[in-house]
Formats: structure tokens, C-alpha cells, sequence
């Protein structure tokens, strides 16, 4: 599904500041992973460069979604062909009504792969459902994007994004920030709701307890824009105990 | 006004809007030209040419004479310069004052003996002058709704659609030039009571050369039974449009007026310089919106139309309420400030606006708050947006007299930015002159955001999608005030206007 090797980046504006140092990671299909690692390690970095955010330059390396060149893509691109970021801080739209949001993101894709656009009461059908399942509410979907919306309300309005646009590869960039237990859950639920065998997860994240929901079947930890180590889920579990220096440490011998 | 539930207006607008945007390949797509040919006055403008314009339209000596005080007064002014705009040299001998397709020589008895032509040049436009039901496409509104035409081509009104149903609920709508044949006395007390011939350079102008625009007299207690609408449509070539509007709503009355106006593409200047007057009595009230969508010349700041325009609006009586709703995307430079005298008590005046200036373009636009009467409330939203290499200036005054007391004001600027090489700027002029009345103003500046426009790319809207999109919302307070017709209409015309903005 998605294939990254010996990827290097840096910032555009200071190619002094170089984060990610020959990365290399490969997801198959329906495979869950996880990315650990400590602060400035490279993970929201790591997520940025592959959606096609501006303010990067790869200088070396590749990344490929199904064998296609992931790196010489516009950002809306990527999107149509499946790649899909849950954003770690969700970005506010005023004015901009969540559901027209969502309609014309998931029409945008539909017309760039060639599909027939849903009408107005085919798409309400799909999101009134969709959106039951994450408990968002109508009013919900009616005020403006992320406006005035809480830390959980965004997430889960992000889980509810990917839900309507159906990626195949998925990459939630520390999803799990500022949510308290119960409404994490909820946006694991919707996540696992989500797994099947042709769609595959990226889970950035901080601590071990989003992954207790969520259950990676590889962990990966970055450390200084690498891959420092790689493992099962007990290796989150490893890094939940004893911290990252012990691995860092490792890593340098 | 139909009460229409928000939201879905918004999902129906907004899709809409993308639907127009990704179908419409070029920038400015009312440039075409009709071929027709055209009776006109000999270029240049003195005495004899307002005497001509007078006698073409059939008027009374007191007209004529109106109209030559008022050419006499505009000799003796000056072109204003306080505004933040570069107006070239204008020649106003270079350019004819009266154009008329031939086929108008003898007046159309109805629209179906109008030229097929001229017709088309409407249908083209989209605009409806069969007496059909309008219908919406708007989700949520189950039923169409009437809106009646004055169709102004050039010079001269074509037609007007459902008279017959206005005038039973005792309505007249028509152009001026008719309202001065079949209605003198009405346009007698009222024209040029609002804005005087002599209130400035270009209501001067207009005093004297205005060959035809709409007359509304709505009725004491008469809801008028639909919108009302005029389409101005330059299409002669060095050919000024004076239109004249006006608008008078008796006692009890009310009216929605639309206006909208659009231009062939050419590489040199038109000249606009249109006056509006409006007339409200005790507990009336006037909603007017203009799309003004006028050629706004090309991507290197050739050719578009200067648009000089005075609108004004006096709510003369207790109670009397108006409101202004503009979206000005067109015309190379835009000097409009309309406006509302607040001279009965409890009168109320709202101006909202979303100016936007691409290109080259020049706007100079706001609005004139004038508090006469007592506990009287004006509210000001406007919207402004520059891109390119654009200038774009909110000017604005409230003014609060003595005898206006316990009035209120309230003033809300918000300017947009994109690219690095445009200016957004305020000039708010406030002056009070009483202790009880409450003025407010709050003014912001900002860019457009390159988080915002990442976060919409990354769902899979392209980049002109997603400034369309976040413009739109910037601008949906005023946006939501337009009927809903033009509302559609402004959304495209709001992401039309900026393509070629970004990247």
C-alpha cells in the first residue's frame, strides 16, 4: 500500500534544518501501524510530507501509494488517490457550513476519479449515518468547520472526514491529543469501524494508550528522522514503561 | 421575503457555486457583444444633446429644463479626488450620451414585439423576460417564485415583464422614460428629492444625460406581491449608461428591489454614472441588492467600466426601514456610497457589502449613515477583498446629528487579503453630535490562510476550489442578506472573480 524508502527532508525555507534522515517504512494492505516517538522526532513532519504540505523539500528518497509516485503530486491529488490526514490540530473554516465542507471535498474526489457526483440526498443519507456512528449531532454539521467546535468535537469531525471520503491509506497524526478517555474511545471506535483488508492506518501518536483501542499490528519508533526500531505491539507497551532513551540509546550503539 | 431555512440555502448555494466555478472556463463570461444596430446621438455632450436626449424620450418642459440646470450646474463642478483612486483623464466629449438598437425607433408595444435579438441578449444572460415562474433550484424551496424584469439595453428600457399582475395589486413598475409619460406628477414631486442635481460631479452628470433606468411606486400597505429587478446591460462601444432610478414606497409599504449589470469585454473604458433614489414613508420598507457585475477590464488593467454611482435612500417618515445589499465584483474602478438619510425617528438603515477588487481593479466603496430622526439604527457589514494587484478601500460615515438621540450605530469592516500585492484599506469617518447615541466600529485585516487552503486541498478540492470556498464563507454574512436568486449568482460570481488569484 504504502512504501517509503530512504526519505530525506528538509525545511524549504532553512535547508539547515533537516528532520526526516532516510526513512524508510513499507505498509501492506488492511495492516495497521503505529509511529512512536519523542518530541521534534519528525513524526507530524513525516505525516505533512506525504499529504503535500508546503514548506518541505524532500531531497532524497521516495514514497509511493500502490507503486504511484506519492511525491510528485499536488496535495488534492493524493487525496483522490487515496490518501487521507487526520489532522492533529484540525484547521477552523468560518462561514463555511461542516456539511458543504464535506460535500465538496467527497464531490471534488468523485469528479477528479472520473465518478458520477452524489446528489444533495444521496450525500445527506450517507453522512446523517455516518455521523450517528461518531455521535455528531446535526447541529454539528451545520455550524462552521471546526468553529468554536471542542478538542473532541474536531477529532471526531476528522474520523467523520475520513469515514465520508472512504481513503485507503489513512495517517492520524497524534488523533489521541487533548481527548479525554470517553471520547477516545469513540474515535477508536470509528477508526476500527473503518479497518477492513484494503484500507490501511498510520497511527502517529505520543502514548501507548490510544494503541490499547486502536491495535497496531507493527510499531514503529522514529527517533531523529529515522527508524530507530521496529516491532509489535509490545513494543509500544516497552516504550510505555521505560520511556524512549533506552531504545535512542540503543540505537547509537 | 421568503423565509428560508438557513442551512440548506447555504448547502444548495455553496454547491452550486462549485458547480459554476468548475464549469466556467473563462474569466469574465458576459464579454460578448451584440451585434445590432444602434441609433446614436453625436458624440460629445452639450446643451443640444441633453435637448435631443429630452426630446427622444417625449419629455415635458419642465424636464428638459431640469435637466438643463443640471448640465449647467455640472460645468461649474470639479471630478472629486478624495476618494483612494486613480481615474484616468476622462473626455467627456469622447463619448456618445444616447445609444438605441434601430429596431427600439418605434416602442415595442409589449416584449414580444421586441427584437429577437435583444432578446436573446437576455436569455443569454440567463436572465428570465417570459412571464414564467423563476424557479429556484434551491433546495428547500418547494415552489418558484415571480420575479418581474426591467430589461435596460444601452440607452433605453426594452420591456417590463408582469405589469399586468403589479398593477392589480396597484404597483407600477416601468422605466423612468414612461413613468414621466403615464406618471408625471409622481416623478415630478419625487425625482431629485433624495439627490439633488447638483449633489455631486457625477449625480450632476446624470441629472442631465439619464436616458432611461426603472421607476417603482409601490402603493400605501401594498406588500408588493414579487421581487422587483432591473438588468442594466451595456453593449455599445464608447457609449456612457446614465440610468436613473427611482423608487418610492408609501406609507406602510414593501418592496425588494434586485439589480444586477453586466458589460461586453473591450480594451477601453465605459463610463457608468448611474443615480438611484429612494423614497420611504412611514413604517415602509425597501430592501435593494445589487450584483454588480459590470467588465472589470483584463488581467493587465485594460479596458472596464468606470462606475460612478450615487445611491441614496431617505427614510423620510417615522419608522421607515432600508436596506442595502451590494456585491461589487465588476468594473475597473468603483466610486458607490450608498446611502441612507435616517430622518424620521426609529428609522432604521443597514448597508451590507462584499467588495472585491482582482487585477488591477480600483474600488472606493462604503457607505453614508446620516442620523436625523430620534432612536434611529444603522448597521454596516462590509466585506472586502483584494487580490492581485488591487486596491480596495472602505469608506464610510456615521454621522449622529443632535436631534438624533438614543441612536445607534454599528460598523463591522473585515478586509482580505491574497497575494502580496494588493492594499486593503478603511477609512472610517465618525462624527457625533449628542450624548445618548452609541456608535460602534470594529475593522479587521487578514490574509487568506495557507492552513485553511492546505486543509481543503487535502480532502481533494483544488486551490481555486478551496479560495472560493473560504472566500465564500468570509463573505456569508452578507451573502445569506441577498435574495436567494442573486445569492447563487453573487457565490459564483465571488469564486469567478478571484480565479487567477492564487498560485
Amino acid at each position: 500500500m504504502l512504501e517509503i524508502k530512504n526519505l530525506h527532508a528538509e525545511l524549504e525555507d532553512d535547508s539547515e534544518v533537516k528532520i526526516l534522515k532516510g526513512l524508510s517504512l513499507k505498509v501492506n494492505p488492511g495492516e495497521v501501524h503505529a509511529i512512536m516517538g519523542p518530541n521534534g522526532s519528525g513524526k507530524s513532519t513525516l505525516s505533512y510530507v506525504l499529504s503535500g504540505r508546503d514548506g518541505y523539500t524532500v531531497t532524497d528518497g521516495s514514497a509511493t501509494l500502490e507503486g504511484v509516485d506519492l511525491l510528485e503530486m499536488e496535495a488534492e491529488e493524493r487525496a483522490a488517490a487515496g490518501l487521507f490526514l487526520a489532522f492533529q490540530y484540525p484547521v477552523e473554516i468560518p462561514g463555511v457550513g461542516n456539511m458543504t465542507f464535506l460535500r465538496t471535498a467527497v464531490n471534488a474526489q468523485r469528479k477528479a476519479r472520473g465518478q458520477e457526483e452524489l446528489s444533495a440526498g444521496e450525500f445527506l443519507k450517507v453522512v446523517r449515518a455516518k455521523a450517528k456512528d461518531l455521535q455528531i449531532d446535526a447541529d454539528m454539521l451545520k455550524r462552521p468547520v471546526n468553529v468554536g467546535f471542542s478538542g473532541g468535537e474536531k477529532k471526531r469531525n476528522e474520523i467523520l472526514q475520513m469515514a465520508m471520503l472512504e481513503p485507503k491509506m489513512c495517517i492520524l497524526d497524534e488523533t489521541d491529543s487533548g481527548l479525554d478517555v470517553d471520547a477516545m474511545k469513540l474515535v477508536a471506535d470509528g477508526v476500527n469501524a473503518l479497518r477492513d483488508a484494503g484500507r490501511s492506518f498510520l497511527v502517529i501518536t505520543h502514548y501507548q494508550r490510544l494503541l490499547d483501542h486502536i491495535v497496531p499490528d507493527v510499531v514503529h519508533i522514529l527517533s531523529e528522522g529515522r527508524i530507530i526500531k521496529t516491532g509489535g505491539p509490545e513494543l509500544a507497551l516497552e516504550v510505555e514503561r521505560n520511556g524512549y532513551a533506552d531504545l535512542m540509546a540503543e540505537a547509537q550503539a | 421575503m421568503a423565509v428560508l431555512d438557513e442551512t440548506q440555502m447555504r448547502e444548495g448555494v455553496d454547491r452550486e457555486t462549485v458547480e459554476t466555478v468548475q464549469s466556467m472556463a473563462g474569466t469574465y463570461k458576459h464579454g460578448w457583444e451584440t451585434e445590432i444596430e444602434m441609433d446614436f446621438a453625436p458624440k460629445g455632450l452639450n446643451e443640444d444633446i441633453v435637448r435631443l436626449i429630452s426630446e427622444k424620450n417625449n419629455e415635458p418642459e419642465w424636464l428638459l429644463e431640469w435637466r438643463l440646470d443640471a448640465y449647467r450646474r455640472w460645468l461649474t463642478m470639479e471630478s472629486p479626488d478624495w476618494a483612494m483612486l486613480n481615474i484616468p483623464e476622462i473626455d467627456y466629449q469622447e463619448q456618445y450620451y444616447y445609444a438605441k438598437p434601430k429596431s427600439m425607433a418605434e416602442k415595442p408595444k409589449s416584449l414580444d414585439d421586441v427584437d429577437p435579438k435583444l432578446l436573446e441578449t437576455y436569455a443569454k444572460l440567463g436572465i428570465p423576460l417570459k412571464e414564467q415562474m423563476l424557479l429556484a433550484g434551491v433546495e428547500g424551496a418547494e415552489e418558484g417564485r415571480k420575479v418581474a424584469v426591467d430589461a435596460v439595453f444601452d440607452s433605453v428600457s426594452l420591456g417590463t415583464t408582469f405589469k399586468k399582475e403589479l398593477a392589480a395589486a396597484g404597483v407600477i413598475f416601468c422605466s423612468i422614460s414612461e413613468a414621466v409619460q403615464d406618471h408625471p406628477e409622481l416623478v415630478k414631486k419625487y425625482l431629485g428629492s433624495v439627490v439633488p442635481q447638483n449633489d455631486n460631479y457625477f449625480a450632476a452628470l446624470n441629472s442631465a444625460v439619464f436616458s432611461d433606468g426603472s421607476f417603482v411606486y409601490i402603493p400605501a400597505g401594498v406588500k408588493c406581491p414579487m421581487e422587483l429587478s432591473t438588468y442594466f446591460r451595456i453593449n455599445a462601444e464608447n457609449t456612457g449608461q446614465f440610468e436613473r432610478t427611482l423608487i418610492v414606497a408609501e406609507k406602510g409599504s414593501h418592496v425588494s428591489y434586485l439589480e444586477g449589470c453586466t458589460a461586453p469585454k473591450r480594451d477601453t473604458n465605459q463610463l457608468h454614472a448611474a443615480v438611484v433614489e429612494i423614497v420611504i414613508l412611514e413604517d415602509a420598507e425597501v430592501k435593494y441588492s445589487t450584483v454588480q457585475n459590470w467588465f472589470p477590464g483584463d488581467e493587465n488593467g485594460k479596458g472596464g467600466i468606470y462606475n460612478f454611482v450615487t445611491k441614496r435612500a431617505d427614510c423620510r417618515e417615522d419608522r421607515a426601514k432600508v436596506m442595502w445589499t451590494q456585491v461589487e465584483t465588476g468594473s475597473a474602478i468603483t466610486w458607490k456610497y450608498p446611502s441612507c438619510i435616517l430622518r424620521g425617528d426609529d428609522t432604521q438603515g443597514e448597508f451590507y457589502s462584499i467588495a472585491i477588487a482582482n487585477n488591477w481593479q480600483q474600488a472606493d466603496t462604503g457607505t453614508k449613515m446620516v442620523h436625523l430622526g430620534k432612536n434611529s439604527r444603522s448597521r454596516i457589514v462590509s466585506k472586502g477583498i483584494s487580490a492581485g494587484h488591487a486596491q480596495n478601500t472602505y469608506r464610510g460615515l456615521v454621522s449622529m446629528h443632535p436631534k438624533a438621540t438614543s441612536s445607534r450605530n454599528y460598523t463591522q469592516c473585515d478586509s482580505l487579503l491574497i497575494g502580496d500585492k494588493c492594499g486593503a484599506h478603511t477609512v472610517p469617518y465618525i462624527e457625533v453630535r449628542n450624548a445618548s447615541s452609541r456608535v460602534e466600529h470594529e475593522a479587521t485585516t487578514s490574509k487568506v490562510d495557507d492552513d485553511q487552503l492546505f486543509y481543503c486541498r487535502s480532502r481533494g478540492m483544488d486551490e481555486e476550489e478551496a479560495v472560493a470556498l473560504v472566500v465564500n464563507g468570509f463573505c456569508k454574512e452578507v451573502l445569506q442578506e441577498l435574495p436567494m436568486e442573486f445569492a447563487m449568482e453573487a457565490q459564483a460570481l465571488v469564486a469567478i472573480s478571484l480565479e487567477g488569484s492564487v498560485g
